[in-house]
């Protein structure tokens, strides 16, 4: 894995984020390093989630400043400065939300096509690339319903990567499939991690977790409650609660 | 075609079933223009309410709040009244307050009435057909769209609308099937489609139980024609494994 370079190229400060009455994020902090892998874990409702669609500019914060790149993401208004942000990071959903009325190539070309306006040709070589990337060269004309889960979330996969992004955002990305189908997803996260893409998980694979990741949150009540490398945090949690849930998942 | 018009006098003068529309040149070039006359307002109909329902669910979607409460409480005007006074509503109302204005003769003729009413009363309809689909399309699918950097418009029109009306086309169906037997009301404001130019034909020809058979089987086909149309329509957009 290649060293992670000091420069953040994410960095999270303070955010607070609430849904009417309910504050789901209660000061969260961290900075992700160009090449670095962050996973996020906690139980249900801590805020990954949330977390996660802030830092893509899908929901908007009441207090505190994120920035990815060069962009200030809490700053950002009109709907065309979040769309130059959504060219740098791209998110990758549980429930792989792929077109369903267009094939697995048009879904990895439509974006790139449409948003960035790139030559049809170009993208379409790529987009063949992509899919041969994550072992779907064979389906490109195949419709997403015609798809196993792992390959529609594989998809999803290249879709992103077809903007070039900077950041790829993964919102427990495998919690929907069954566990054969699991590992040809993480196999495909991992080959893009050793290529040095900056990468921000949320899961609940924790063995994955500790392998891939160069730092790991836990997270709960909107808050972080313990950081650390895999490593000390899966083997020497510090604090009661991160002891208490890793009790149950491990 | 001479020997079936042949055959149709024959049966007349065999068994008293009578047929003027098909043996009697001026019978048949009535009925005719008042067949084309049906098909040509479905299809203008048809059309111009298909359209006016794609704006009134896109506008309903719209950040305007005013542009909304309009489009709310004309589909509650035209859905909560019949067509025939619609109809008449247009005809005699807004077409005497335009005479009214104008000094003489019709501003606005009996057919272009018929058109605009009946489209306005399918249209209603149509914008609660759109406006369901594009409330079934997942908010996910929304959000991925916009997470790749499309623009409301482009997520509208390449993701929600293709999607939204695969998943209205069997209750757009239903709706344009009533919208072509709703034409026949235009009869009430004297427009010479089918079933007027019957009732033309049987008042002269004393036929009216052959004249109400044939128009029953000319619906039947028209009716048919268009629901054939339409299901290969649905099967033309079809997309495999999206369930409808």
């Amino acid at each position: 894995m290649p060293e992670a370079t000091a420069e953040p190229i994410v960095v999270v400060d303070d955010v607070h984020q609430s849904f009417g009455e309910v504050e789901v994020l209660k000061g969260v902090s961290f900075t992700v390093a160009k090449g670095g892998v962050v996973c996020i874990i906690g139980p249900s409702g801590s805020g990954k989630s949330t977390l996660l669609r802030c830092i893509n500019g899908l929901v908007p914060i009441q207090r505190g400043s994120i920035r990815v790149a060069n962009f200030d993401v809490h700053m950002l208004g009109s709907d065309k400065e979040k769309i130059a942000l959504r060219k740098e990071v791209s998110m990758v959903f549980q429930q792989y939300n792929l077109f369903p009325h267009k094939t697995a190539l048009q879904n990895v070309m439509m974006a790139p096509m449409h948003v960035l306006k790139e030559n049809p040709g170009e993208v379409r070589e790529r987009a063949i690339a992509l899919l041969t990337k994550v072992g779907l060269a064979a389906k490109q004309d195949a419709y997403p319903g015609e798809l196993s889960g792992g390959q529609q979330q594989r998809v999803a996969i290249a879709r992103s990567l077809a903007m070039r992004p900077e950041v790829m955002l993964f919102d427990e990305v495998t919690a929907a499939l069954d566990p054969e189908t699991v590992k040809e997803v993480l196999n495909t996260i991992r080959g893009l991690a050793q290529e040095g893409m900056t990468c921000i998980l949320v899961t609940h694979e924790m063995r994955f977790a500790r392998e891939i990741a160069d730092e790991v949150h836990f997270t709960d009540g909107g808050r972080i409650v313990e950081s650390g490398p895999p490593a000390e945090l899966f083997d020497r949690p510090q604090m009661d609660r991160t002891r208490a849930f890793l009790s149950q998942v491990l | 075609m001479q020997p079936v018009w042949d055959w149709f006098r024959w049966l007349y003068g065999a068994t008293g079933i009578n047929l003027t529309v098909f043996y009697d040149p001026f019978d048949r070039a009535r009925f005719a223009s008042g067949f084309v006359m049906t098909v040509e307002l479905s299809a203008v109909c048809i059309v111009l309410s298909i359209v006016i329902g794609v704006l009134g669910a896109w506008i309903q979607g719209s950040r305007l709040r005013v542009a909304r409460t309009v489009v709310h409480w004309y589909i509650q005007a035209f859905r909560n009244t019949p067509p025939l006074v619609q109809l008449y509503f247009f005809y005699f109302g807004l077409g005497g307050l335009l005479r009214g204005v104008g000094g003489s003769g019709p501003v606005v003729s009996n057919v272009t009435w018929a058109i605009v009413s009946l489209s306005f009363f399918a249209g209603a309809f149509n914008v609660e057909i759109f406006r369901s689909g594009i409330e079934a399309v997942p908010r996910t699918t929304v959000e991925a769209a916009e997470s790749l950097g499309f623009s409301r418009m482009q997520t509208y029109l390449r993701i929600v609308f293709p999607l939204a009306f695969r998943i209205s086309l069997p209750a757009l169906n239903n709706n344009l099937v009533n919208l072509v037997k709703t034409t026949t009301l235009a009869y009430a404001i004297a427009v010479p489609e089918m079933l007027y130019v019957s009732s033309q034909v049987w008042s002269d020809e004393l036929n009216v139980p052959e004249m109400m058979n044939v128009l029953l089987i000319c619906y039947f086909l028209l009716v048919g024609i268009l629901v054939y149309v339409m299901h290969r329509w649905e099967r033309a957009l079809r997309v495999p494994g999206f369930g409808i």
